[in-house]
Parts: C-alpha cells; structure tokens; sequence
C-alpha cells in the first residue's frame, strides 16, 4: 500500500474542509495510506511569496518538505498553489547546490536540514499515474451521472518544465480521471483559463480577478455544465465564493456548483454529499444538490 | 509619451533581474506579443501588458517598471512563458521584478497584510470559528494538524522569518 504524507495548505483545512474529509475517505479505498505531517505551515503560497521575496519563500516551503523528508514519506498536496510552490523549491533544491547551501544553513537554525530524498505529488497526476484509471472504475459503486466542466487550473500542469505531465494546450489526464467515475466532461470555451485567483491577483485586484473567473464561469454554462471539478482549494475559493461576490458587486447571479475532485470522485463511492461537505460551499444550488442525492 | 533619455536609464537594471536564473533571457524578446495576445488578463485589462513591462525592464526603465500599479496583475498561470517562442521566462522575470520593487519599499497594502498573516499565524488563511464548526461536523478534529496547533511549529516558522528579515521586509 502507498505511503504518503498529506500536506493540508490553508485554504482545504481552514476553509473547505469537505475536500479534506474527501481525500482521507477517497484514497483509503483506494488503498493509499494517509499519515498527517504534524507542524507543516503555510506552502507558502507561490505567486504572492515568490513576488515578495525569494529566499523566505524557499525556506519556508523548504521546512515543509523536510518535515514529509523526516517522516520518510513522499508528500501529496491537493491543491494546485501549494504544489507550484513545493515542487518548484523541491526542484530547486535538488538541482542547485548553491540554493542548497543557502536554504540549509537557515534550515539549520530552526533543526532541520533538506536533504532531497522525497517526491511532491498532487492528487491528480498521482491518482492518473500511480492508481490508474481502472482501480478508480472498479472502486465506482455509484457512477456520478453529470455533465462536468473541468478546471485543471494553472498550477498543475504549468509551468511544464518542473511538471513534465504533458501538454499544457490539451491535457487529458484530469477528464479521464472525471470520465472513470460516470460523468461526463464536456468541453467548453478556454477551458485552460486561469480561476483570476493567483499570483496575489485576487488580493491585489479582486474586481478584475472575480471577472476572469465570471467568464470562466459563463463558457461552463454556456456548454451546459452541471458544475465545476477543479483540482485545487484556491480556484474553489475563487470560483465558489466569487459568485458570491459577483452576485453583490456586479448583480450578476450564476450559481454553478463547484466539487473538487476528492468529492466527485467521493459521491461515486457512494458517501452522501453532505458527507463530503458539498453542501458547505458559499453558494447553494437545491436543484443540484437533489441531482446528486442530498437531503436538500 | 515623452521621450526615453538613455541618461536616465539603468543599465543595472537587467543584471540585478538577471539573478533569477532564466529571466536574463528577456533580452531575446523580439516583440511578437505573443505574450499578450494570449493573456487573459490583458483581456480584461488592456493595460496591463507583459510584453511591455519586460521590454521596459530590459531598456533600464527600473523606476516605470518598479512603479507600474499593472505590475501586480499577472495570476502566474504561466500561459505566455508556456507559449514564448523564444523560451524568455516571462513570469519567473516578472516575479523577480516584483521582489526588487518590494525590496524597494513598493509594496501594496492589502499583500503587506497577507505577509502579516503568515509571519503571525504561518499561514495566509488561518483557521476560524466557521471551519471549525464545519470540521466538527464532517467528523474531522477541530484543529487540524499544522502548524497553528502545534506552539513549537509555530516557534519554527517565527525564527525562520526572523532570520530571513522576512518581518522588517514587509512591514512598513
């Protein structure tokens, strides 16, 4: 059975804990042990951190990957931001003996030392390359019959040069993993865009950040979506809570459910939405929570 | 537009960019704008323009450039640094040039807060009642696992930060 340390961020742990609860209950199922990785901190978040300054960036993300290193364990994220960040500086480190030295000698003053032996993994590539496809079919007790618009985001799959998991114009990984538990993923205008959440966008300048994410969220319906997947607890937030405020600012209503999809791929396991939290997003959709079979 | 004098220019500029490995190459920029034309956020905001920032940079335009309020735009989806045919590191330049602007003192108000909330909690999203009502519920521990439960985490990441002068970087 996979081992691996679960890296919880802030946004799933601090505010949609359904993708927490989801990702514990999906992967035991799948026979993927979850250890916690008690003292992990904030990623930190790479867009915002990096912009600010680099050398605090790296060691803190680098803190967090030594903490999975102690364990012995590889270390899985679900969340887009918190794998650019660890995965640029598990690299980085790796690669360059002089970054190495430099982020060591902080490591050192607080007991600790990265030393490049474990791999950064996000639920997603993990799920398509290690898992497969057909175990994920096999464990489907309730195939999810709904039309889905898949937001991979940027973070996953970009920049391709510390990712390696393919094309970035037309991944497919993500929708096979969607189509094995019963839905269907339809395509849909910019499909690739940008959630407007990163970078320090959505701090920096919410009005515009919420407006990349209402065009995102007009193609979906536009191609008849029942709701969103995405891979990552920030463009959940973005997407979830900016209909909220695009709803107050701009007077435009939409809601479009969004599901991660540790709760996607949970709902075909049978557990009850309310089990994974679904009914715990900002907006609410009676009508669709009725179409996967919630109390509501 | 006034005029470019090469005696205000700052040709150190581009070698303190530079420092980030990759970035020097937005010297090989031949102004395709490719860049831009596939941005989204120049879609919602046509003055926010890559391909002009990093053109402005490696001229030695280092005030513009530090000052420019459109600096703060770009999401890093990495779509024009995917696309380049030139393999310039757009975003890895830009980011670069951020840290130098906020080493500089340039900072926006509302990113000097989100800095605050990790130097103070470790994290930029820390807990509330809310999540953890909503923890309980889903049968989850209250408090979750990281480092705002455990004092001597915690302890780490505030040293960290203290050595790095991350504190004194951010706070006005």
């Amino acid at each position: 059975m996979p081992k691996l340390s679960f890296f919880l961020g802030c946004i799933m742990p601090n505010r949609y804990p359904g993708i927490e609860i989801a990702t514990k209950k999906t992967l035991e199922k799948l026979g993927v042990e979850l250890v916690e990785l008690p003292g992990a901190s904030c990623c930190p978040a790479p867009g915002v951190f990096r912009s600010f300054d680099k050398a605090t960036w790296l060691s803190i993300a680098a803190r967090n990957v030594v903490l999975s290193e102690e364990l012995g364990y590889d270390l899985l994220t679900v969340c887009n931001g918190c794998f650019g960040s660890l995965v640029d500086a598990n690299n980085l480190l790796k690669e360059d003996a002089a970054e190495r030295e430099a982020t060591n000698k902080i490591l050192k003053q607080i007991g600790h030392e990265f030393k490049g032996t474990i791999k950064v993994r996000h639920i997603i590539e993990f799920l398509h390359s290690e898992v497969g496809v057909d175990k994920i079919k096999e464990a489907v007790v309730k195939p999810v019959d709904l039309k889905v618009a898949v937001h991979y985001g940027c973070h996953l799959i970009k920049p391709s040069k510390e990712r390696h998991l393919g094309s970035t114009e037309n991944p497919r990984f993500f929708d096979e993993l969607v189509e094995a538990v019963g839905a269907e993923s339809i395509d849909y205008e910019d499909k690739l865009a940008c959630c407007g959440a990163g970078g320090g966008a959505r701090t920096a300048v919410l009005d515009t950040a919420l407006l990349m994410a209402e065009a995102k969220i007009q193609h979906a319906i536009a191609a008849g979506a029942d709701c969103f997947v995405d891979a990552c607890p920030f463009c959940h937030l973005e997407l979830d809570v900016g209909q909220t405020e695009i709803a107050k600012k701009f007077g435009r209503e939409y809601n479009l459910p969004v599901l991660h999809y540790s709760q996607l791929l949970g709902l075909s396991m049978g557990y009850t939405p309310e089990e994974m939290g679904i009914d715990m997003n900002y907006i609410t959709n009676d009508e669709f929570m009725k179409k996967i079979g919630g109390d509501k | 537009m006034d005029t470019i004098k090469t005696a205000e220019l700052d040709h150190d500029f581009i070698k303190e960019i530079s420092e980030e490995p990759g970035a020097e190459k937005i010297a090989l920029c031949f102004n395709c704008t490719g860049c831009t034309a596939g941005c989204p956020m120049s879609d919602l905001e046509a003055q926010y323009n890559i391909r002009k920032i990093l053109r402005m940079a490696s001229l030695g335009m280092k005030d513009e450039v530090l000052n420019n309020p459109y600096l703060w735009y770009c999401t890093t989806c990495y779509k024009c640094q995917e696309r380049c045919p030139q393999g310039v590191q757009n975003v890895d330049a830009l980011l670069k040039i951020r840290t130098i602007a906020v080493k500089n003192g340039i900072m926006l108000p509302k990113h000097r807060a989100v800095a605050k909330l990790v130097i103070e909690y470790g994290h930029a999203v820390p807990i509330n009642d809310d999540a953890k009502e909503k923890r309980k519920k889903l049968g989850l521990e209250e408090m979750p696992y990281t480092v705002q439960r455990f004092p001597e985490s915690l302890d780490e990441v505030h040293k960290l930060i203290k050595i790095t002068k991350f504190d004194e970087l951010t706070t006005e």
